[in-house]
C-alpha cells in the first residue's frame, strides 16, 4: 500500500519475506545465526532476573532456542518468524506487531531490523509489548556491512551503464542505533558492534552465501531484471582487484550491532531532577564557586 | 509436529490485532482470529497464527 503522504518506502517487505522463505527452505548452515545466537545466549545469561514470557524472533531451527530453554527452564518461550517454518509458533509482520501492551518480559530479535521501512515505529511497538523492566535484545546488520560489495557494484555499473542502481541495502550506523532505541523510549540502552571479516573464493561465492542466508537485496528500487552476467563478472573483477588478500581470496566486512534496551521501570537508575542536588559541585571539586550574573 | 495441532491458548492471550491493537476473537471451528475493529480474520494454519494483514480474510457484511 502506498501512502503518498508518507516517506518513500525503501524496502519491499514481500520480497524480504520471500528471501527469508527461500533461505529457510534451502536449509543452508547459517553461521551468522550461530555466531549471533551464541552471543545472545551469553548476554541473556548475564541478566540474573527471571523472565516469565520470552519471545525469540527469527531463530534458525535448533541453534539458540534449545540452549535458552535449558538455561531458563521456568520461562515460557514463543518462537516467531516472518514466514512459517518448522520452529515458529507464530508468524508476524515486523512492522505491525500483534502483541498486547505489556505482554512480554523479554524479546530477542535476531536480524531483520535493518530491513524495515520504519525502524523507529517497530522499536516503539516492541517497547510497548514489553512489561515494565522487560528487556529487548537484538542483533542487526549495521554500518559498513558489505561495503566492499557495494563499492564493487558502483564501480562496475558506472563503468558499464554510466550510472548506478541501488544494489546493497543501506545500513544504519551503530551510533544511530543507540539514538533510535532511546527515542523509542527504552532505558539503559546499549549498542555495541562486532566486526567480522569473511573470506570467499570470489564475489560470486559471497553473493551465493548472501542469497542462502536470506540477505539478498529487498530494496524497492532494485532492478528486477536478472543481473546481467557481464555486469556480475565486472563486479567480481573489481572486487578481486580491490579487496583480495595475498592468496587471492576476497574479504567481506560484516558489522553486527547488538542492542539492549529496557522498558522503563521505577527500580532502574533515574536521572535526578534539576536543582535537587544536596551538595554543591564546588565543594566536591574543592574550588570556589563563582556565581554568574543571570541574563534577565 | 502433527497436522491439525491446536493453537496454544496461552499464546492467544497475548495476541492483539496487528493493525488496530485491539482484542481478537478465537473462532475455533474456522481456525481464525477475528478482529472486529479491522474487519479481518487472521488464519491459524496447523496451530500457527498468521498475523499478516495481507493473508487475512476480510469479514463479510453479515459477520
Amino acid at each position: 500500500m502506498n501512502d503518498i503522504s508518507g516517506p518513500p518506502l525503501l524496502f519491499d517487505r514481500r520480497a524480504a519475506r520471500q528471501f527469508r522463505r527461500r533461505a529457510l527452505s534451502a536449509g543452508f548452515p547459517d553461521f551468522l545465526n550461530d555466531v549471533i545466537g551464541a552471543e545472545m545466549a551469553d548476554r541473556l545469561s548475564e541478566i540474573l532476573r527471571d523472565f516469565a514470557t520470552v519471545l525469540i524472533h527469527r531463530a534458525r531451527p535448533g541453534s539458540l532456542v534449545g540452549k535458552l530453554r535449558q538455561a531458563r527452564p521456568a520461562s515460557r518461550f514463543i518462537i516467531s518468524d516472518v514466514v512459517s517454518n518448522a520452529d515458529a509458533e507464530l508468524v508476524i509482520d515486523e512492522e505491525a506487531l500483534p502483541f498486547a501492551p505489556q505482554s512480554l518480559d523479554c524479546i530477542i530479535w535476531i536480524m531483520g531490523l535493518e530491513q524495515l521501512n520504519d525502524i523507529p515505529g517497530a522499536l516503539i511497538q516492541i517497547r510497548r509489548a514489553l512489561r515494565p523492566d522487560g528487556v529487548f535484545l537484538a542483533a542487526a546488520l549495521a554500518g559498513d556491512s558489505l561495503m566492499e560489495l557495494r563499492y564493487s557494484f558502483i564501480a562496475a555499473e558506472s563503468e558499464m551503464a554510466g550510472g548506478v542502481s541501488p544494489r546493497i541495502s543501506p545500513f544504519v550506523d551503530i551510533r544511530e542505533w543507540g539514538v533510535l532505541l532511546q527515542r523509542a523510549g527504552f532505558a539503559l540502552t546499549v549498542a555495541d558492534a562486532d566486526r567480522l571479516t569473511l573470506r570467499y573464493a570470489d564475489a560470486l561465492a559471497l553473493m551465493r552465501e548472501l542469497k542462502a542466508l536470506g540477505l539478498s537485496n529487498p530494496l524497492v528500487s532494485r532492478r528486477r531484471s536478472l543481473s546481467r552476467r557481464d555486469l556480475i563478472a565486472r563486479v567480481a573483477a573489481h572486487y578481486a582487484e580491490r579487496y583480495a588478500d595475498a592468496d587471492d581470496r576476497i574479504r567481506a566486512t560484516i558489522e553486527i550491532v547488538y542492542l539492549t534496551g529496557w522498558a522503563p521501570h521505577e527500580s532502574q537508575q533515574q536521572p535526578l531532577k534539576p536543582g535537587s542536588a544536596r551538595q554543591r559541585l564546588a565543594d566536591a571539586l574543592s574550588t570556589r564557586e563563582i556565581i554568574l550574573k543571570s541574563n534577565d | 509436529m502433527s497436522a491439525g495441532r491446536d493453537v496454544d491458548p496461552k499464546l492467544l492471550e497475548l495476541l492483539v490485532c496487528p493493525l488496530t491493537k485491539t482484542r481478537l476473537e478465537y473462532h475455533r471451528e474456522r481456525q481464525e482470529l477475528v478482529s472486529r475493529a479491522a474487519r479481518l480474520a487472521y488464519p491459524i494454519r496447523d496451530g500457527i497464527p498468521i498475523m499478516l494483514s495481507d493473508e487475512a480474510r476480510e469479514l463479510g457484511e453479515d459477520e
